[in-house]
């Protein structure tokens, strides 16, 4: 495919593997923010091309992973419900609740639908007006405008039967999270190259600077996270706590305003809880009160706070980049894809699965 | 959904580049696009990006378009590439496998 396949290629993987190798001189310790990097870095063995100095670590940007437990129990609760249609991406399904998981529901009898888009939700609304349709609404600022723009389509379509169960978080604030903990390790960043898309690159600037941690907009094939990896290197060998944009193919610096504008006008920012990380400050969006007759949470009474896990899961540690996927004790014996303890081992984005996949079968090696 | 999507369904994070064939609608809230994924055909919002035209690449987030390919950047890493050989004498890519496996 056009724009993929290019940034596959090995002659360029290798070119820019072999540029970092000579630029480094010293340990640096890298975090992707996104699951689907993560994905493509493991799945592709790109940390295997890298110098032994250069460890990546993977962040928190697997929006199965972080979604708070009482929001997947709120999810199960409303599909177990007469008359609801719960609407969820394909991946939600088997993240584990505090009981059960959506797929668990289905099986009982619970009308739950996996959708591509929050728009196709909008659309079994209308075709089902008998049915109360609830969209749930996770992810980072990529899903944040599908989500604003359904709930938009759903107003001036008059629809009574359509709402959220709205689970959005932002990048930034987690950055600071991570940053500001007493045991990180995190030197530099690959920011997400498509929350870049929409949000463009001014958040990024100030955190670079109150952090001194240089910050790389990057993408996800192959080519485009070694170029990042590359970049950051140099702002790291440099002294230089900056953000750069790797990613020009896609990332303007203002973002995509058009994008942002309907963020806006549905979504307010708030106090958000993230798995595994506990209640981050004004780190995700909740429905404006103007909007509030589409807020599934209101609407059904559902999502109050669940109260601490009892798990042996570290996906804390792990989105943290304080350990590796492979260094929990549970990894791939109490804790496997089929049955999974905690959330990254579910997820195509998140860590543990993608360490699963690509690496248990020829014996973890990575250090 | 088809079995064919599942590989544009899961990652909530991955957009692919897709080619726009066909625009339908006017009202810009409703205004949307038939784009192809190397062949797979889905119907895709252009709220947020008005000013895409037919044949544009557009980067698409669980049905909306996000951004326009700009092409002339696409090739950007690659001139860079280029001009890091002339400058630092591009090592084979040999030598970068030899590099990761040192201790």
């Amino acid at each position: 495919m056009k724009f993929v396949d290019e940034y596959r290629g090995a002659e360029a993987t290798h070119a820019l593997a072999a540029a970092i190798a000579r630029t480094v001189t010293r340990p640096w310790t890298i975090m992707e923010i996104c699951g689907g990097q993560t994905h493509s870095i493991v799945k592709f063995g790109l940390d295997e091309l890298l110098p032994a100095s250069i460890t990546l670590v993977h962040g928190p940007g697997c929006p199965v992973c972080v979604t708070p437990v009482e929001l997947i129990d709120a999810a199960v609760t409303l599909a177990a419900r007469p008359g609801v249609t719960l609407c969820s991406f394909g991946d939600m399904l088997r993240v584990p609740g505090t009981g059960t998981d959506l797929l668990t529901a289905r099986a009982r009898g619970g009308d739950v639908r996996m959708v591509y888009s929050p728009l196709d939700a909008v659309t079994l609304a209308a075709q089902h007006p008998d049915r109360e349709v609830v969209f749930f609404a996770v992810g980072f600022e990529t899903t944040a405008p599908a989500n604003a723009m359904a709930v938009l389509h759903a107003h001036r379509l008059g629809l009574k039967n359509f709402s959220l169960l709205v689970s959005h978080v932002l990048v930034p604030p987690a950055i600071a999270a991570i940053l500001s903990a007493p045991d990180n390790r995190v030197q530099g960043f690959l920011a997400a190259g498509h929350v870049c898309t929409v949000m463009g690159t001014a958040e990024y600037g100030p955190l670079a600077k109150r952090f001194g941690v240089p910050i790389v907009v990057t993408g996800f094939e192959p080519v485009d996270i070694l170029h990042g990896v590359l970049e950051c290197v140099r702002l790291l060998e440099a002294g230089r706590p900056e953000v750069a944009n790797a990613y020009t193919r896609a990332v303007r610096p203002e973002g995509n305003v058009h994008a942002m504008q309907a963020m806006r006008e549905v979504f307010a920012v708030a106090d958000r809880n993230w798995r595994g990380l506990g209640r981050i400050p004004q780190s995700g969006f909740v429905l404006r009160p103007e909007f509030r007759a589409f807020d599934a949470a209101a609407r059904f009474g559902v999502g109050g706070d669940a109260p601490p896990e009892a798990t042996e899961c570290i996906s804390g540690l792990i989105m943290r980049g304080v350990k590796k996927p492979h260094e929990c004790p549970a990894f791939g014996t109490r804790c496997t894809p089929e049955r999974p303890l905690g959330a990254p081992m579910v997820s195509t984005e998140g860590a543990c699965a993608a360490y699963y996949r690509y690496r248990t079968r020829r014996g973890v090696t990575v250090s | 959904m088809a079995a064919s999507f599942s590989a544009l369904s899961h990652p909530m994070c991955l957009a692919v580049p897709g080619k726009i064939l066909e625009i339908q609608g006017d009202d810009p809230l409703f205004r949307a696009a038939r784009v192809s994924f190397g062949g797979i055909v889905k119907q895709v919002s252009l709220a947020c990006v008005p000013e895409a035209k037919v044949d544009d690449y557009v980067l698409v987030h669980v049905g909306m378009a996000l951004s326009i390919v700009d092409e002339k950047e696409a090739a950007e890493v690659f001139s860079y590439l280029q001009q890091m050989g002339e400058l630092a004498e591009l090592d084979p890519p040999g030598d970068a496998a030899a590099a990761a496996s040192l201790p």
